[in-house]
């Protein structure tokens, strides 16, 4: 593991970096009947819609407080006062999500304090939950977003007190990482040791993609404010992802519900250890659809190691993802020469390249340009290193947020056995597809230089 | 301060609806609908100006805020351009807790200094955005430091998202191009043919649906503000015969203040539409004529026009029957709300709605004289009661942007992208055959029966469909 470098430079080109308010409202996405309110400009309400639209291709409910210059200059408790007694009587939602913005952060409002005060005022409003999340756009990406809005959430909706513990029922705090497919399949398991989780947030209920009978204003499915409510009464709080490190401890702290962190669920370790936790919290054997889905994994390694060893991949995305997909690729052989992140976070210890710039995707160029275009066989990143990896003729692996160049971005499965067996071979087929690299640029130690044949008969190509 | 400066954007002498306003009804502004709290939807006034500008494809387009503004906005609109990537590469400070509590200047200042040095762009447009319009950043006096250190044009656009709407920012980005880049620059070569053309962005390649017609008249675009430009032929604008403004409302203050200040005449058009194409040719060679273009002009513009219809017209053909009385429901903006319509009527379509949201009086009473009394004219509306419309089939197809597309869709109606991520181009006598040819597969495709279909569990008592 190398230490991070930071990106000095005054300019970002290409960002990679998300704004934290945005990871706020997808996370707010993921309770039900919700509707996510981003105190702020319109505008930064219509960027996070637009963006959100494009990768999960449907309708993203989302309002905006709609600050103006004077109302900014004169506080904002009025504008976002309006904001919700508006959304209360048209969408009638059971939760409201508000997000910070840069705007109202940088002004820094007392917005618990008019809250309670609007509160007062709206006795109205006793049955409509309200959340409150700072998510300023200045401090930190896409992840931490969605760990203030989900810490913001227990805060907000989990009442203090141990109580009564009930022994079948698990909380799993699902990270940003994760797909709804993702959290759907890591659901069923635990399901399937009789163990009943209350999934915060959870957005296989919310935007998997489903047609629903009527239109509704607000979000339809994820986590219900009772389900919530009763996270204070599980025997244990599974979390994916180191950023949900905080929120599981703030549910120990606040109601003595015990947590282990899984930086991960992809790869047959990773998963292994997550089993074994729940086998040893349900007191239950492992199910026997599992094992054999343990075993097609180990049958996939086995047939796939040739293919993924000695390959070279750069990385992008926030850090939780980089982790899953580096240390993944890294236990099949496979090398990670550069692995590019958007802000500093505890996770980046924790992936396996070679070399990890805190920065945009003009870094991921510009080292992949230092090392050689035959230097790096696959990008892993999001839509938007679409033209790096073209300008390069390298293929890329759309991963992370936002996909808007392909569909199904919502439903790509790859935590589990079967998840990770799926992105095995997806990435194997990808090598394949391009056929052999040559050898020597897989030559251990990475300061060697690729071979360069100087006839016909180099022995690059073999094999 | 942008406030004073943005009321007197709304005070219009080229625009006929603004002068037979009051004062107190001209200050309100023509499209700008005071934005309620909880139940606004659309874009800001950066985003706005960016819209307007961004297309100019050599510049670089710098974004000083936090990383909302750009990192989640970047490389999202499918403006094209035919050289140049630069406008495309998402270019901001990223402003960090830090810098808010510096200020940002020095960040603003070593940013250009890395972009000149890295990409050597013929100008910088330094967008202004909430937070430095909050906290007070010099940006206008760091953009004059770095164009004399650099020696290039650093231009500041200040539009901030909180000072308004989309179409304010539209206003303020044609203010910035008139002030600070028009008339700085003179072309190496002059026509009697040259025109402006304002407004058209090149979205999903439009100009270049026009460009070739164009070309074939010997009318050449001197500028082109802003699609597929390029920041030399803007700066020469000043030099043109002639403006058209494209579609575009919001730019009829550039095409007027171009006139007061070089004597540039203008007029209003639209490319949508084969009417509406022939029409703008025919304004464009009239203007040009009069100020001193070749005689014959007008001559060839005509045949090229009865050339052009009729291989349209040709084209369309093999459509019309499955077009014809097909009922659209419009929910787009501004002009694009009237333009839409009198190309969907030569397609022998029905419009039963459409959207004034955005649109100016003007643009609404176009509207009612084009689609007659009974279709509705609506503005802003839920999705909810646009679902319900749907539903209860009152329509069969949404022309939409992508953001109601999913209303459509899961109402299991057909949908077609007007906005700005669509993927084809819609313009001149080529664009309205791609028209007909995507409404024509949007609806006739044989999935609308499938999606359809009772679920079996739901159809226990219906008969199964026989096999073939």
């Amino acid at each position: 593991m190398s230490a991070a470098l930071l990106a000095t430079k005054a300019c970002a080109v290409k960002p990679l970096k998300v704004s934290p308010a945005l990871g706020g409202a997808l996370a707010f996405l993921g309770l039900d009947r919700a509707l996510p309110l981003l105190h702020g400009s319109q505008g930064c309400t219509a960027f996070a819609v637009v963006l959100a639209v494009r990768h999960f291709r449907e309708a993203i409910p989302l309002q905006t407080t709609a600050m103006s210059e004077i109302s900014t200059i004169l506080g904002g408790a009025d504008n976002l006062e309006q904001a919700i007694e508006n959304i209360f009587k048209r969408a009638a939602p059971a939760v409201i999500g508000i997000c910070s913005t840069a705007l109202t952060e940088t002004r820094d409002d007392d917005i618990v304090g008019d809250l309670k005060l609007m509160r007062e005022r709206h006795p109205d409003w006793d049955d409509l939950a309200i959340v409150y999340a700072r998510t300023p756009d200045f401090l930190g990406s896409l992840e931490q977003g969605w760990a203030a809005a989900v810490e913001a959430t227990i805060r907000a909706l989990v009442p203090p007190g141990s109580g009564r513990k009930r022994l079948r029922q698990v909380n799993l705090l699902a990270g940003s990482h994760l797909t709804p497919g993702d959290v759907e399949a890591i659901a069923e398991t635990i399901t399937a040791f009789g163990l009943t989780p209350i999934i915060l947030p959870d957005l296989s209920g919310s935007l998997d993609g489903h047609v629903a009978d009527a239109h509704v204003p607000t979000t339809l499915g994820g986590s219900t404010i009772d389900a919530i409510r009763r996270m204070g009464h599980s025997v244990l709080t599974l979390a994916v992802g180191d950023h949900m490190r905080g929120a599981a401890a703030l549910l120990e702290d606040r109601c003595g519900v015990p947590f282990r962190v899984f930086d991960r669920l992809t790869g047959l370790a990773a998963f292994d250890g997550f089993v074994a936790e729940l086998i040893a919290v349900s007191g239950a054997k492992a199910p026997e659809h599992l094992q054999r889905q343990r075993s097609r994994l180990v049958d996939a390694m086995l047939d796939g190691h040739g293919t993924l060893g000695n390959r070279t991949l750069a990385l992008a995305g926030e850090g939780d993802m980089l982790v899953a997909m580096g240390r993944f690729v890294t236990e099949l052989g496979a090398r990670v020469p550069v692995a590019v992140a958007p802000c500093a976070a505890p996770s980046l210890a924790h992936v396996p390249a070679e070399r990890i710039i805190v920065g945009d995707l003009d870094d991921l160029e510009q080292a992949i340009a230092a090392a050689g275009a035959d230097s790096i066989e696959l990008i892993v990143a999001n839509s938007h290193a679409a033209e790096i990896a073209q300008f390069f003729d390298i293929p890329l692996m759309r991963a992370g947020f936002p996909i808007f160049d392909r569909l199904g971005a919502g439903h790509q499965v790859t935590v589990g056995y079967e998840g990770s067996r799926t992105l095995l071979f997806a990435l194997a087929n990808t090598f394949i597809a391009r056929g052999h690299a040559p050898a020597a640029a897989a030559a251990p130690g990475a300061t060697l230089p690729p071979f360069v044949g100087e006839t016909d008969h180099a022995p690059a190509s073999s094999c | 301060m942008p406030t004073p400066s943005a009321a007197n954007l709304f005070n219009e002498p080229g625009c006929a609806v603004n002068q037979a306003k009051g004062d107190k009804q001209r200050k309100v502004g023509c499209s700008a609908r005071t934005l309620t709290p909880g139940a606004a939807a659309g874009g800001c006034a950066f985003d706005g100006a960016k819209i307007a500008l961004q297309p100019i494809a050599d510049a670089a387009h710098l974004v000083h805020g936090p990383i909302a503004c750009e990192g989640n906005s970047w490389d999202s609109r499918h403006a094209l351009s035919s050289g140049p990537q630069l406008f495309r590469t998402g270019l901001t400070t990223d402003l960090s807790e830090l810098d808010i509590i510096h200020g940002g200047e020095k960040k603003l200042y070593r940013a250009i200094k890395q972009i000149v040095e890295r990409f050597r762009p013929p100008a910088v447009f330094v967008y202004v955005t909430c937070v430095p319009a909050l906290i007070g950043d010099d940006v206008e006096a760091v953009c004059t430091a770095a164009a004399e250190r650099f020696a290039t044009p650093v231009i500041p656009v200040v539009a901030p998202g909180f000072v308004g709407s989309k179409s304010l920012g539209n206003k303020l980005a044609g203010r910035v191009l008139l002030e600070r880049v028009i008339g700085t620059r003179e072309p190496d070569v002059l026509t009697p043919c040259d025109i402006n053309l304002i407004g058209e962005y090149n979205v999903a390649g439009e100009l270049w649906q026009v460009k070739p017609l164009l070309d074939r008249l010997g009318i050449r675009i001197l500028a082109s503000i802003t699609g597929d430009g390029r920041y030399h032929d803007v700066a020469c604008a000043h030099r043109a015969r002639v403006s058209m403004v494209v579609c575009s409302q919001a730019m009829v203050a550039l095409a007027r203040g171009i006139e007061d200040r070089y004597g540039i005449p203008f007029f209003e058009g639209s490319f949508y539409g084969i009417g509406n194409t022939s029409a703008a040719l025919r304004q464009l060679a009239r203007f040009l004529t009069a100020a001193g273009a070749p005689a014959d002009l007008a001559e060839r513009t005509e045949a090229l026009i009865t050339a052009e219809e009729a291989r349209a017209t040709r084209a369309l053909a093999p459509y019309q029957r499955a077009l014809k009385d097909k009922r659209v429901l419009l929910y787009t903006g501004g002009v694009k709300s009237w333009s839409v319509v009198s190309a969907l009527h030569e397609l022998g379509m029905t419009v039963v709605g459409t959207s004034v949201r955005k649109s100016t009086d003007d643009d609404q009473a176009r509207i009612r004289e084009l689609i007659g009394e009974e279709a509705m004219l609506f503005g802003q509306v839920p999705a909810k009661e646009m679902d319900r419309r749907l539903r209860a089939g009152e329509a069969d197809i949404l022309m939409s942007g992508g953001r109601t597309q999913f209303v459509a869709l899961k109402a299991r109606v057909p949908w077609l992208d007007i906005n700005q991520e669509r993927e084809d181009a819609y313009a001149g006598y080529g664009g309205i055959v791609n028209l007909a040819h995507r409404l024509h597969g949007a609806l006739t495709n044989p999935v609308w029966a499938e999606v359809r279909r009772p679920a079996p569990w739901a159809a226990a008592d219906a008969p199964a469909e026989a096999a073939p």
